[in-house]
């Protein structure tokens, strides 16, 4: 047993339904007790969907248990059958159903339904959300593909010189952060090289969509958690060669260009010529130098902590300090990625080790999940979302993509927006004491009558006349030194703060003199 | 106002069976751990529990929740004894990190129902090792519906409620989580009409629970606790029939209940409830309006449906065209479904297609569902109030019945704003 109270990912079943819900003509019969349709709503709620997802439950319950179970599943795929006319269906159980005898794939045969029944087998006590879907993409691309798969001898017909190249786009599903809007980015991406579209899968695609799978000369994985294990097997079988470059920042992305170009005998340099990309002059331009060496927190699912590790190095200037993921079938990669720069990468689901992390790194800002908006809200630290799990904030009405050249404009503005925030509120900070901005003082544009008596004490220090203890067992700030301490410039004064108690308290130095403050900046260096 | 009303026409009870849009009993524990507050509850489930309380939670997750879910893993599944151990451990490690809590719930679910892990037996062990009290209730969808989680509890408590001290007054029990600020007014009330002792259950703290013994007088304040209600008469509370107290006149006959049995004079009554029930008739007045005559469907959900359809056809004009509720206690609803116009459809139970089917036929002005189903809904071109609201929100008593009734009123005024 595992104590658990956030959890970044769903049980597999989630993830199948995000996978069916996101095809046309697919609908998921599922096995499950009463209650597990909650999961409905992540659907219509956080991405606001105007439609229920493409998923009927069984709903047993307790006087169901025992012979009835087995009988109720068919009655119910039998009749979802009917009334959704899917072109396929894909049978399955979820985690309780998983502990009963019935066999939803063997049931299902036995129905004699006219349409494919799919059947899926997803270890609810072992996998979680993305490999479900990732499962269930497998399953299905397999079981309508593999009848239009080539013989073993058989040479597949070489591509006319003067046909555009044709590509499959796979990953993109429901729930999915951001996949709306990267999906219309890379498309543009893709129509400008000249490359046709074959089939975007699984997002919009048909069953019979996923049987001319194969017609494709190559195809594209944006979210590898998702469609990796399909497009390895299409690899294998129509010896179709995948792009993995994951567009993400502005550097990826012309990689990603010129990958996709060189696949499809196509001239990359004129799509990158006209690109309107805005990232690498802002990022040049003086007002980003105070961006130099941010230090920076990643946390995610494995694709987007990657892309964005790019990004924060070679895109922004900023120092990585600390990274991970929850994604743990991509391991390896991100360990990888930690060693490189001497980190150690927190990998699993258990947020308190990542709150941990975060609070160890003392990072700038953090670039997470909505789990670590809330870690980064307690800690006081800016922070913006890189990565699913996400709240109804990120699946936005505007154009927001993370993928492609507008990917890298959106990436820019989110990811300086809260640090902007920070120095506002630091600016505020540094005014209080002053005439115009005390606490005490009114709005600048009404009449000096408005001016509201605030009940609450303003949290500025008057003059403090004792030394202020920071915490049980931390040294003590003489005044003196506190007073010192306000006229480093506000934007380095936490940092200021922290290593001098950090310096004082390695030393055993119980009060903080002006001397100690300097002692520590000498030490420090900055 | 003792005694069930009669019910001149009983309304046509639909008994549905099929595809459920509902949630389980584990979603009570979103409001009873704000409720006791030295209490935790430990989900012994899978990671789909775990996901459903964050989705349920939102963002109370964040706030160090009194809540944790002990998720089974492969190994738990081989074999009973590993998972009885693993479950000790679980406990003594979140009993070690939680050295504040004064109370655990072990809380069954789906999964462990189905491995018939014995969460009762667990529950006395572990008490004795760790000297506080652990109990044990399930909240799994198969047992269970939303509210009747909070039955579930309640009832797990109530062998634990402390007996009747020897020369105690029995007084007044008013049974169902109330928000504080509704259990407040409510207390004034009865103090005013010289009536009690009233006491709340559940209390605000684990070792401070009411007591309860022959003659003590009940009053639910929510229908949906039979199995609470049960164990309280067998240990010898009378309860006091009454509809529930929504609105002017709900919460005036509820009061009303609870005045009579402990003879209150009636002009004392009338002087105490009136400026409560003028501020309610003002506050009404105001939505009724905008409600009169407006045709209204309920898909299953709390088992408030049926006091809530009560309020708004009696003291807002509104019509119910069908109450959909999980589970029909016909003692514990009489007085309310009683006071329905003619003509109502209940159902009892759930196909959802079917209902849908129904509900799309009817075109009510509003359709109450949950939040699988509103948007879906309002795509096609009806207005939903969410009802999960209905049970977050304090709605109880004479000073939330303007709250209560803006709560439908608001999705028509909008629908009256927009011009896109």
């Amino acid at each position: 047993m595992q104590l658990t109270v956030w959890t970044y990912e769903g049980p597999p079943h989630v993830g199948a339904i995000r996978v069916a819900t996101a095809l046309r003509g697919v609908h998921y019969v599922l096995h499950a007790p009463q209650g597990d349709s909650y999961a409905d709503l992540l659907f219509t709620m956080i991405e606001r969907s105007d439609k229920r997802p493409a998923v009927s439950y069984t709903s047993f319950l307790a006087r169901d248990l025992g012979a009835d179970t087995a009988e109720l599943f068919k009655e119910q795929a039998r009749a979802a059958a009917e009334r959704f006319k899917p072109q396929a269906l894909l049978v399955g159980a979820s985690c309780t159903a998983e502990l009963l005898q019935d066999d939803p794939g063997g049931l299902a045969k036995a129905l004699g339904l006219s349409i494919p029944a799919i059947p899926l087998d997803l270890p609810a006590y072992q996998r979680k959300e993305n490999w479900g879907a990732a499962e269930t993409f497998y399953r299905l691309v397999r079981g309508l593909a593999a009848p239009y798969a080539p013989g073993p001898d058989e040479e597949l017909s070489p591509r006319l010189s003067d046909s555009p190249a044709r590509a499959n786009i796979l990953g993109p599903t429901a729930l999915g952060f951001r996949h709306r809007d990267d999906l219309q980015e890379i498309t543009g991406l893709l129509e400008r090289l000249g490359v046709e579209i074959n089939v975007v899968a699984p997002l919009g695609a048909s069953p019979a969509d996923l049987a001319r799978l194969g017609e494709a000369d190559f195809n594209i994985v944006l979210y590898p958690e998702i469609a990796d294990i399909a497009a390895r097997w299409l690899e294998r079988t129509f010896k179709q060669p995948t792009v993995r470059t994951i567009p993400i920042g502005y550097g990826a992305t012309r990689d990603f260009v010129r990958e996709v170009a060189e696949l499809a005998g196509v001239d990359p340099e004129p799509v990158l010529a006209e690109a309107r990309c805005r990232l690498p002059w802002y990022s040049r331009s003086v007002d980003s130098n105070y961006l130099t060496g941010k230090r920076v927190f990643l946390f995610g699912d494995a694709t987007h902590v990657l892309g964005a590790l790019r990004v924060a190095e070679e895109e922004m200037g900023f120092k990585v300090v600390g990274l991970g993921t929850y994604s743990r079938e991509w391991a390896r990669d991100i360990r990888a990625a930690a060693t490189e720069r001497g980190l150690t990468a927190v990998i699993g689901d258990d947020y308190l080790e990542v709150e941990k992390a975060i609070a160890e790194a003392h990072p700038d800002l953090v670039l997470g999940t909505q789990m670590e908006r809330h870690v980064a809200k307690r800690l006081g630290l800016p922070c913006a979302v890189i990565s699913a799990p996400v709240h109804v904030q990120d699946f936005p009405a505007r154009y927001a993509p993370q993928m492609g050249f507008e990917g890298a404009n959106v990436l820019f503005d989110t990811w300086v927006h809260p640090l902007m925030m920070g120095l506002e509120e630091h600016l505020l900070g540094m005014f209080r004491e002053d005439f115009e901005f005390h606490g005490e003082a009114g709005p600048s544009h009404l009449p000096a009558g408005g001016r509201r008596a605030t009940a609450e004490a303003d949290e500025a220090p008057a003059e403090t006349t004792v030394a202020v203890a920071a915490a049980p067992g931390q040294p003590a700030w003489e005044p003196a030194a506190e007073k010192e301490l306000k006229k480093i410039p506000f934007f380095v004064r936490g940092k200021a703060r922290r290593n001098t108690e950090r310096f004082a308290a390695e030393r055993g130095v119980s009060t903080i003199t002006v001397d100690t403050l300097y002692d520590a900046k000498a030490h420090f260096g900055n | 106002m003792s005694g069930p009303a009669a019910c001149q026409t009983p309304p046509e009870v639909l008994h549905q069976r099929g595809p459920h849009q509902m949630f389980c009993g584990l979603t009570g524990i979103v409001w009873l751990h704000r409720k006791i507050q030295d209490a935790f509850f430990l989900i012994v489930g899978s990671r789909t529990c775990a996901h459903l309380m964050q989705s349920a939670a939102g963002v109370m997750i964040f706030a160090e929740p009194r809540f944790a879910t002990a998720i089974l893993e492969e190994r738990d599944l081989a074999g009973m004894a590993d998972a009885n151990e693993e479950l000790d451990r679980v406990v003594g490690q979140l009993l070690e990190r939680r050295p504040d809590v004064k109370m655990l719930f072990l809380v069954g679910s789906c999964p462990s129902e189905v491995i018939k892990l014995d969460l009762d037996r667990a529950a006395q062990r572990l008490s004795g090792q760790h000297g506080r009290p652990i109990l044990s209730w399930s909240g799994s969808g198969l047992e269970t519906t939303f509210t009747q989680g909070e039955d579930a509890c309640l009832a797990a408590l109530v062998p634990h409620l402390p007996a009747l001290q020897e020369g105690e007054a029995p007084g007044l029990l008013v049974v169902g989580t109330l928000p504080d600020v509704v259990e407040d007014q409510f207390a004034r009330l009865f103090e005013a009409m010289g009536l009690g002792p009233v006491r709340f259950f559940p209390g605000g703290r684990a070792e401070a629970q009411p007591p309860v013994g022959p003659g003590t007088r009940m009053l639910l304040a929510q229908p949906f606790l039979a199995d609470t209600a049960r164990l309280l008469e067998k240990r010898g509370a009378e309860r006091l029939a009454a509809p529930y107290p929504f609105g002017e006149a709900g919460t005036t006959a509820w009061l009303k209940a609870a005045a009579d049995a402990f003879g209150v004079e009636p002009g004392r009554f009338d002087a105490v409830t009136a400026p409560g029930r003028e501020r309610a008739r003002v506050a009404l007045a105001r939505h009724r309006e905008r409600l009169d005559g407006k045709r209204i469907f309920f898909f299953p959900d709390s088992q408030l449906e049926i006091p809530l359809a009560r309020f708004l056809s009696e003291e807002l004009g509104m019509a119910p065209v069908e109450v959909g509720v999980p589970y029909l206690h016909r003692t514990l609803i009489a007085e309310d479904l009683a006071r329905l116009p003619e003509g109502v459809v209940l159902s009892e139970g759930q196909d959802v297609e079917k209902q849908l089917d129904r509900c799309l036929a009817a075109r009510p002005d509003l359709t109450v569902c949950g939040l699988g189903l509103a948007n879906p809904l309002e795509a096609q071109g009806l207005s939903t109030k969410w009802s999960i609201e209905l049970v977050f929100s304090p709605v109880h008593g004479y000073d939330q019945a303007g709250d209560l009734a803006e709560l439908f009123a608001r999705p028509l005024i909008r629908r009256g704003l927009l011009k896109v």
